[in-house]
């Protein structure tokens, strides 16, 4: 049997698999053996390319066993410590993990890139394009995820800002271009430290580019370098004449633009925005004193409130998470249920650190996704609910964004919680949301707040409404 | 019967290309929010099969710094498809309707 035969067939096996895996994945109801599907395809494409060994360049033949040895090594300590990680981390930390793992394939497009360019393989000014840009685009990718990942983790707190910081990125860019210009120009027969340069610049340029990005921001920048590592991998794939690459990067590359663009739209801003606008710097600016005052109540008392209630809606945000109250909050909503009272959640587009992220954390805590409902869904009912209770969230519930246009968040859509008839919001102290924007909801007259960790807050409404007894 | 890998140029990789994007943006549009995450982390699992590419790249590195970068790609590639493939599952594992709850 001919081994470039077998490897082929694998890969066009591999790709299907992956196009129907992802058509799998986009239905919650056949979504788990949609992962599963892809990962065959990807076992298969891996195992596949071993069959390399046979048929490796004349240049490369002396170094075969030695090359055998680093692949396997390498895949082992890859594959080793992604599993382990991937299995351990915490689901409210998945955003920065998903930034991390991205990251990686950015850097291996790169590192293809580089392999191709050093050692002067590549001929045709297609492909020396194609493999300058996806260089640029993976290390790009590699970086910036980098940062994301940091800036999630919280291991980088402050953004960096100074005036001129866009003309700076922006020569570097043009900087990045001519160089890659220079390249292909040169049919890549260029000095070593060129590349080098080049590739350098590129990492610098990630950096600089996603270090002035505010952490609530962070969501729509690692959809982005999610798309960028699609597309960077697909570059390369044609620069290695691998059909796999090709379809997968590219595939990636547009599910995760239009992913990116959803996102922007659902905060209504464009991506352009996000990037260079330098947002929640104006939360430093003055937003004009509230008028009224916050009104503190006992979480007992909501909790009551809610048990006598006949309709319950639930605004959840990342503050819940933090807390590690879901599973708390889920065994509040069954009680309430047992008492006939009807309780809907309200997931607004951005609630946690990416689009669906809330979905994910409270599926986390058992709740079912059929009394989960996105924002455009419930928004007409608020008005209807006679309890509208709001658990970690801010910027997402904030009437501002309807009504204040020097408001930064002016204009994002928004949670109607301010309709209901009694708003409950659990918050920690008095401080502000992520953005650093003063939210218009506390002082509202039908607003009571309930001070506390979430956590806490929930166990007393529980022991409060139990000590009423079982009343059907 | 000798067979010759196929040799995607011009035109030929164009139409991949197109084709491709297409598949991609038909698959994400019609997808609920609720699934935004999980197939956002779904597609970071399929990029990862850039690992194939760093594998052939590294199995014909003819010098010391292709040896390097290779296995630093490889370690990379296969980190970002096994640690895509573990979160998305992960993720996906939890989704469960009203009536299938197994918890109770």
């Amino acid at each position: 049997m001919n081994a470039a035969l077998l490897i082929d067939a694998s890969y066009f096996i591999a790709a299907f698999l992956f196009i129907y895996g992802l058509k799998r994945m986009s239905s919650p109801l056949t979504a788990r053996s949609g992962i599963v599907v892809a990962g065959a395809g990807m076992v298969l494409a891996v195992l596949a390319s071993f069959l390399y060994t046979l048929d490796v360049n004349d240049t490369a033949k002396p170094f075969l066993s030695t090359n055998l040895t680093l692949a396997i090594i390498a895949l082992a300590l890859g594959l080793g410590w992604a599993w382990r990680s991937g299995k351990k981390v915490a689901m409210t930390e998945m955003p920065q993990m998903v930034a991390l793992y991205n990251g990686m394939g950015g850097g291996a497009a790169a590192a293809i890139a580089a392999i191709e360019l050093i050692g002067y393989k590549t001929h045709s000014s297609v492909s020396l394009t194609l493999a300058v840009l996806g260089g640029v685009i993976g290390a790009v990718s590699l970086s910036g995820s980098l940062i994301a990942w940091a800036k999630l983790d919280g291991r980088i707190n402050k953004t960096l800002r100074f005036s001129g910081l866009q003309a700076v990125n922006g020569s570097l860019l043009l900087l990045l271009l001519a160089i890659g210009a220079y390249i292909v120009w040169h049919g890549g027969v260029v000095a070593i430290p060129v590349f080098a340069l080049f590739f350098v610049l590129a990492l610098v340029y990630g950096v600089m580019m996603t270090m002035p990005i505010g952490g609530a921001d962070m969501p729509v920048v690692i959809s982005l370098y999610n798309a960028f590592t699609g597309l960077a991998v697909g570059f390369e794939g044609y620069v290695l004449n691998n059909p796999a690459l090709m379809i997968a990067g590219m595939v990636v590359g547009s599910a995760g633009s239009l992913l990116t663009l959803l996102m922007a739209k659902a905060m209504n801003r464009s991506v352009a925005n996000v990037l260079f606008s330098n947002f929640g710097a104006a939360g430093d600016e003055e937003q004009g004193e509230m008028e009224g005052s916050q009104k503190p109540v006992d979480a007992g008392d909501a909790g009551i409130n809610m048990r006598y209630a006949t309709k319950v809606i639930i605004a959840p945000g990342y503050g819940l998470a933090v807390a590690q109250a879901q599973h708390k909050l889920y065994e509040l909503v069954k009680l309430l249920q047992d008492a006939d009272v009807e309780v809907k959640f309200a997931i607004h587009p951005v609630a946690g650190r990416m689009p669906g992220h809330m979905n994910v954390l409270l599926a986390e805590a058992g709740v079912p996704y059929d009394i989960i409902y996105d924002m455009e869904d419930i928004n007409n009912e608020f008005k209807e609910a006679d309890v509208a209770i709001v658990i970690g969230a801010n910027d997402t519930v904030n009437p501002a964004a309807r009504s204040n246009k020097s408001s930064p968040i002016y204009g994002m859509p928004i949670l109607n919680v301010d309709q209901a008839k009694q708003v409950y919001v659990v918050k920690r102290g008095q401080g502000k949301g992520y953005s650093g924007v003063e939210n218009a909801l506390f002082y509202a007259d039908n607003t009571q707040m309930v001070y506390g960790d979430a956590q806490k807050v929930m166990v007393s409404m529980i022991q409060a409404i139990k000590s009423l007894g079982g009343g059907h | 019967m000798e067979y010759t890998t196929t040799i995607l140029t011009g035109f030929v990789a164009l139409y991949i290309f197109m084709l491709a994007a297409f598949t991609g943006f038909e698959i994400i549009g019609r997808v609920p929010a609720i699934l935004h995450t999980p197939l956002m982390s779904g597609s970071n699992f399929i990029h990862g099969i850039v690992v194939v590419g760093a594998l052939w790249a590294l199995l014909n590195a003819a010098s010391l710094p292709e040896q390097i970068i290779g296995f630093i790609g490889v370690l990379l590639g296969a980190g970002n498809a096994a640690g895509g493939y573990v979160v998305t599952e992960r993720m996906l594992q939890m989704f469960k309707p009203s009536g299938k709850s197994t918890k109770e």
